[in-house]
C-alpha cells in the first residue's frame, strides 16, 4: 500500500452530476468519495462498473476507472475484469431493475462464484430512468405508470435472494444515514470475496419518501436495528426493545424486561441471517448493517503464464505427428 | 491418372470398438507414406447409447489420395462395419462394387435385433458389394493365444486386426503403427504385445487371402518436407490461443456457455491455463461475452465462442464492444438453424447476422476460416485486427470445420505473425492513431483514468454526448475505421483457370469442396476460376476489377444466398447463387452439376438475347 494520503478531491472530477435534485444517489456518491481516501489506494486502483439506470451514471462522477456497461450486465463484465485483474478493486454499481430483473442471473452467479467485487444495489423500488414503471422490488399496491391500480405481484427480497445464491457478505444500509452507510461500505471493501450491499435509496420523483417511515433521522431509532456482531439487536431511543428468536421466527421483545441470550447478532450464522432478511417493515424494524459474512474461496484466475515459446511448440507436436521426408529420394 | 484418384474408407462400430484410434493410425501411416489425407470423425449423438444400437455408432472416415484432396469424401470405397447398427447407418454410402468388411461374430440374431433390422438388410443387397465376413473375435483370440490375457482384455485387441488388414489392402507399411503400439503400451507390455501380434495377424490374413487390392493402391503426393500432424479446426483454435497468450505475454480469457458444436473449444481451452489461457464457463451466452468485455477493458486478450442461438444472445454485448472500441474475438461455430434447428449439422447461414445483427450502426470485421488447419491462422489474424484497430472481430467457423482433420505443417513459432500489444499509447482514451484506432488505456495505470460506456462518445476524452452532429460524425468514423482494415489484406488470390469466363466465389469451410469442383470442371473441359473469400467485412479492395473479367459469376454457399445477395447489392453484378441448406457440406458432384446447369442457362439466355437483338 502506498504511503500517500488521499483526500475526497482525489476521487472527484469536474463532470456535471445530472441526477435530479434531492435524489438519494447524491448521498451514496458522497459516501463513496468520503470512504475511498481512507482505503489508501490510489484512484487508478479503483474501477466502477455499472449497468443501466440512474445509478449507472455514478462511474462518470468518480475520479477512478469507470465502465458504464449495458442493462443488467455489470456483474458479468465485472466478473471478467476482476477474475483476470485481481490487483484492481472493483465496485459494481447497480439498481433494483438492473440487478434483480434483467440482470438477475448474473447477480446470482457472481454471488455464487464469490468474485471479489463489491456490489452496491441502489434499491429505490421503481424504474426511474425510464420515468416511473414498477420494478421487481416495488411493494404490493404501489401505484406507478404501469400499475395504475397498484402492483399485484410479490416483490423480490434482495437479501434473501443473495443469501440463497450463496453470497459471502450481505449487508443493508440507507442513503439517509451516510455515516452508517460509509461504515458498511468499508466492511464490504474489507471483506475478501463478493460483497452485496442493498442500499435503500430515495427516488424523490417517482417513489418519493418510500423509506421515510424508517430511514429519516427522526424515525431511525425506533424503526431500525443497527446490527453489531455479538451484540443484542436492540432498538428504540431508550433501547427499550430487541429482536429475539421464537422457534423459527423473530419477534420483538421488551428489552428492559426480558434479556434472552439468543438476541445476540451472529453474522456467521446463515439461518439467523435468513430470519433477519425475512422480517419486513412496518411489522418489524429494519435491520441495518452486516446480516451475514463468511470466508470462502474466491473466484480468480491469478495464475501467471508458466509456459514458454518452446513449450508451445511442444504442444503443437503433442498429438501424433510425423516427419515428412522427400519421397522422391526414396521412390 | 494411374490406379485410382482417391480412396475413401469408413470404420464404424460401437463407441467402445476403438474405431477412432485405428482411424487415426491409418491416417498417419497414409500421410507418412506421402498420401494426402482428410479425415472426419463421427461421434454418436447420444451421450450413452446402449451398445449395439444405431444411436451408439461411432465412425471415422478417411480419404486419401495421391494428389491434393480437400474433403473427406462422399461415397465410400471401403466400409468396415463392426455390427449391424453400424452397417445400417453407413451402407447407403458404400458405392456399388465397394468393399464391405464385417465382423461375423457380432452379426448374430440378437445383434440384428439391437439394430432394429433383420439380416435381410444385408442379404438382399449383398451381391452389389465385395464382402469379407470374418470371425474377428475368434481370429483375434487365436492370434494371441500364446499371451496370458483375460478373455475380455484379449478381445480388446480386435481393432488392430482390422487395422493390419487395411494396411495390407492399401499397400501401407506397418512400422509406424507398431511403434505407436510399443509407445502407447509401454507400461502394459502384455497388452502391447497382443496388439502388435493382432495387427500382424490381420496384415498376414489379408495377404494370405490375396484380397484384391489393385483398386486401393495409390501413388504418392509431393508434400513439402517438415514436421506434420493431423489437426481438427477445434484443435487449431486451441493451439492458436496458447500461442497468442505466450508470444504476446498477455493472459487470455476464453468464456463461453456450453452449446453444440462450439463446446469442443471450451474443452480444448480447459487444458491451457498454464499457457495463460483461462476458461470461464459462464452462466449464459451474454455473461460469456460480457466477461470478455470486462477482461478486454482490463487489458487482457479475450475470446468468446458460440453457435447458433448463442450468437443472437450476444448481439447487444457486441454493440457495447463496438461502441467502447475494445478488442475481443467472437468465434461462431455455425450450425443449421433457425432457432434450435439442427444443432449438430453444418451451415453458413449466420453470415448476415455476423455482418448486420446489431441495432444501430455497429460495423465490425468478419473473417472466416477455410479449412481445419486454417483456423490457426484465422484466429491469430482475428486477434491481430482486434488489437490493431481496437474492435471486436467475428470469426466464422462451422460444424464441419470444427471436427474435420487435415495434415498441418507444424510451424516455427518465430515464423508466425503475432500481434504486438501496446497499452496507454496516448493520454486520452479516444485519441486515435493513423488507422483511427483508439488508445488501449488500462485500469491501474496512473494518469490514464477514464470512463467508457455504451453511450455516444465525443472527442478524445470520450465524454458522453447527445449532440446530433457529433453522432453523425462518430457513426462515420467507426465505419471508416473498419473499412480501413482492408488495406492490410494480402493480395486477393484467384485459383483454377483464372482466364476462364466463369468465376466461382465461395467463403469459409466450403473451400475444399469448391476447389475440388473447380478442378473437376477443368478436367472435364469447362474452365472456371475460383475466388475464395476469407474477409467478409470489410471485403477486399479491388473486387470490382476482378468481377469485370468474368461474364458469369456464381456464388456457392451453405445458406440461401447471403453472400451472393450482398455482392449483387454492393457491386451491381449479376451474380447467381448456388446454394444448399440441408445441414451437410457441399458434395463435389452436386457443385459440378449445379455449375454446369447455371452455365448452360446463361448460354441459353445469351443466345435468346442475341436472336432477339
Amino acid at each position: 500500500m502506498s504511503t500517500t494520503t488521499y483526500t475526497r478531491e482525489d476521487f472527484s472530477n469536474n463532470t456535471e452530476v445530472r441526477w435530479c435534485p434531492g435524489c438519494g444517489d447524491y448521498a451514496i456518491l458522497m459516501a463513496l468519495q468520503r470512504l475511498l481516501p481512507d482505503l489508501g489506494l490510489a484512484p487508478e486502483q479503483h474501477v466502477f462498473v455499472s449497468g443501466i439506470g440512474c445509478a449507472g451514471r455514478l462511474p462518470y462522477y468518480m475520479n477512478a476507472y469507470g465502465f458504464h456497461t449495458i442493462h443488467g450486465r455489470a456483474t458479468a463484465v465485472a466478473t471478467g475484469l476482476k477474475a483476470m485483474r485481481d490487483d484492481l478493486t472493483v465496485w459494481v454499481i447497480t439498481g433494483d431493475g438492473d440487478a434483480l430483473s434483467i440482470g438477475g442471473n448474473h447477480l446470482i452467479h457472481c454471488l455464487r462464484r464469490n468474485v471479489n467485487v463489491n456490489i452496491l444495489l441502489f434499491n429505490n423500488q421503481v424504474y426511474g430512468l425510464t420515468k416511473g414503471q414498477f420494478s421487481p422490488t416495488s411493494q404490493k399496491g404501489q401505484v406507478t405508470k404501469t400499475s395504475p391500480n397498484g402492483v399485484t405481484n410479490e416483490p423480490v427480497n434482495p437479501l434473501m435472494l443473495a443469501l440463497a445464491a450463496g453470497a459471502s457478505f450481505v449487508a443493508r444500509a440507507v442513503d439517509k444515514d451516510p455515516v452508517h452507510l460509509t461504515q458498511v461500505l468499508k466492511k464490504a471493501y474489507e471483506h475478501p470475496g463478493c460483497s452485496f450491499v442493498e442500499i435503500y435509496q430515495d427516488c424523490n420523483i417517482f417513489n418519493n419518501g418510500a423509506f421515510d417511515g424508517f430511514a429519516v433521522k427522526a424515525n431511525r431509532a425506533d424503526k431500525t436495528v443497527v446490527l453489531e456482531e455479538g451484540k443484542p439487536m436492540v432498538f428504540g431511543a431508550e433501547k427499550q426493545w430487541a429482536l429475539a428468536q421464537n422457534a423459527d421466527s423473530l419477534h420483538a421483545i421488551d428489552y428492559q424486561k426480558e434479556r434472552e441470550p439468543q438476541c445476540l447478532h451472529q453474522p456467521g450464522n446463515f439461518m439467523a441471517a435468513m430470519r433477519l432478511a425475512r422480517i419486513s417493515y412496518p411489522d418489524f424494524p429494519v435491520p441495518l448493517g452486516v446480516y451475514y459474512q463468511q470466508q470462502r474461496e474466491i473466484y480468480t484466475f491469478s495464475t501467471a503464464i508458466q509456459k514458454s515459446k518452446s513449450d508451445v511448440e511442444d504442444l503443437f507436436k503433442a498429438r501424433a505427428s510425423w516427419k515428412q521426408v522427400d519421397l522422391k529420394a526414396i521412390f | 491418372m494411374s490406379m485410382v484418384d482417391a480412396i475413401v474408407i469408413r470404420f464404424t462400430g460401437d463407441s467402445g470398438d476403438g474405431v477412432q484410434l485405428i482411424g487415426e493410425q491409418l491416417t498417419i501411416t497414409a500421410a507418412l507414406s506421402g498420401r494426402d489425407v482428410r479425415s472426419r470423425p463421427d461421434f454418436p449423438a447420444e451421450i450413452r447409447a446402449p451398445s449395439g444400437t444405431v444411436a451408439g455408432v461411432s465412425g471415422f472416415q478417411l480419404a486419401m489420395a495421391e494428389q491434393a484432396i480437400f474433403t473427406a469424401g462422399e461415397t465410400l470405397d471401403v466400409l468396415v462395419a463392426l455390427n449391424p447398427a453400424a452397417l445400417r447407418k453407413s451402407l447407403e454410402y458404400l458405392k456399388i462394387g465397394g468393399l464391405l468388411i464385417i465382423n461375423e461374430d457380432s452379426f448374430q440374431d440378437k445383434d440384428w435385433q439391437k439394430a432394429g433390422i433383420s439380416s435381410e438388410f444385408l442379404s438382399k443387397t449383398v451381391e452389389q458389394y465385395q464382402v469379407i465376413a470374418l470371425p474377428l473375435i475368434s481370429l483375434t483370440l487365436r492370434a494371441i493365444e500364446s499371451i496370458k490375457l483375460s478373455n475380455t482384455q484379449a478381445k480388446k485387441a480386435k481393432n488392430f486386426y482390422i487395422l493390419g488388414l487395411v494396411l495390407w489392402l492399401f499397400d501401407l507399411p506397418s512400422e509406424s503403427c507398431i511403434s505407436f503400439i510399443k509407445n502407447k503400451f509401454s507400461t502394459n507390455k502384455e497388452m502391447g504385445r497382443a496388439n502388435e501380434m493382432t495387427l500382424l495377424a490381420g496384415y498376414n490374413y489379408a495377404m494370405t487371402l490375396e484380397l484384391s487390392r489393385q483398386d486401393f493402391i495409390l501413388g504418392h503426393v509431393d508434400r513439402e518436407q517438415g514436421l506434420y500432424r493431423q489437426i481438427t479446426g477445434v484443435e487449431a483454435v486451441g493451439l492458436a490461443l496458447a500461442a497468442l497468450a505466450v508470444t504476446t505475454n498477455t493472459r487470455m480469457l476464453v468464456s463461453g456457455y456450453p452449446i453444440t458444436p462450439s463446446s469442443a473449444i471450451l474443452h480444448e481451452c480447459a487444458r491451457l491455463a498454464e499457457y495463460g489461457v483461462q476458461l470461464l464457463q459462464a452462466e449464459d451466452e451474454i455473461a460469456a461475452i460480457c466477461a470478455c468485455i470486462g477482461a478486454a477493458f482490463g487489458g487482457c486478450l479475450a475470446l468468446s465462442c458460440t453457435s447458433g442461438p448463442g450468437l443472437d444472445l450476444k448481439s447487444e454485448s457486441l454493440g457495447l464492444a463496438v461502441m467502447t472500441e475494445l478488442p475481443l474475438v467472437l468465434l461462431d461455430v455455425q450450425r443449421a438453424g433457425a432457432s434450435t434447428g439442427l444443432p449438430t449439422k453444418t451451415g453458413q447461414s449466420d453470415l448476415r447476422q455476423a455482418l448486420y445483427g446489431r441495432h444501430g450502426e455497429a460495423p465490425l470485421p468478419v473473417i472466416a476460416a477455410c479449412s481445419p488447419a486454417d483456423c490457426f491462422d484465422t484466429v491469430i489474424e482475428a486477434f491481430t485486427i482486434a488489437i490493431k484497430y481496437m474492435t471486436p472481430v467475428i470469426v466464422l467457423m462451422d460444424a464441419s470445420l470444427a471436427n474435420a482433420a487435415e495434415p498441418w505443417k507444424i510451424p516455427d513459432l518465430a515464423s508466425c505473425d503475432m500481434p504486438s500489444i501496446e497499452y496507454n499509447r496516448f493520454p486520452k482514451p479516444y485519441q486515435r492513431d493513423e488507422h483511427l484506432a483508439r488508445s488501449w488505456n488500462t485500469p491501474g495505470s496512473q494518469g490514464f483514468i477514464h470512463q467508457i460506456g455504451g453511450l455516444e462518445k465525443q472527442g478524445e476524452d470520450g465524454h458522453v454526448s447527445y449532440d446530433a452532429e457529433n453522432h453523425q460524425k462518430m457513426v462515420g468514423l467507426r465505419a471508416q475505421k473498419i473499412a480501413g482494415i482492408a488495406h492490410d489484406y494480402s493480395e486477393t488470390v484467384l485459383e483454377g483457370d483464372v482466364n476462364a469466363s466463369v468465376l466461382l466465389i465461395g467463403w469459409g469451410s466450403t473451400y475444399g469442396s469448391l476447389k475440388s469442383a473447380v478442378n473437376r470442371c477443368i478436367e472435364e473441359g469447362l474452365p472456371i476460376a475460383l475466388l475464395h473469400l476469407r474477409h467478409l467485412n470489410p471485403l477486399p479492395l479491388g473486387l470490382k476489377n476482378v468481377f469485370n473479367h468474368y461474364d458469369t459469376i456464381l456464388v456457392a454457399e451453405l445458406n440461401s444466398g447471403q453472400l451472393c445477395q450482398l455482392l449483387r447489392a454492393d457491386y451491381l453484378i449479376n451474380a447467381q447463387s448456388v446454394n444448399q441448406c440441408d445441414g451437410q457440406p457441399f458434395a463435389v458432384s452436386f457443385l459440378v452439376k449445379a455449375i454446369k446447369e447455371r452455365i448452360l442457362k446463361e448460354e441459353i439466355n445469351h443466345e435468346h438475347n442475341y436472336l432477339h437483338a
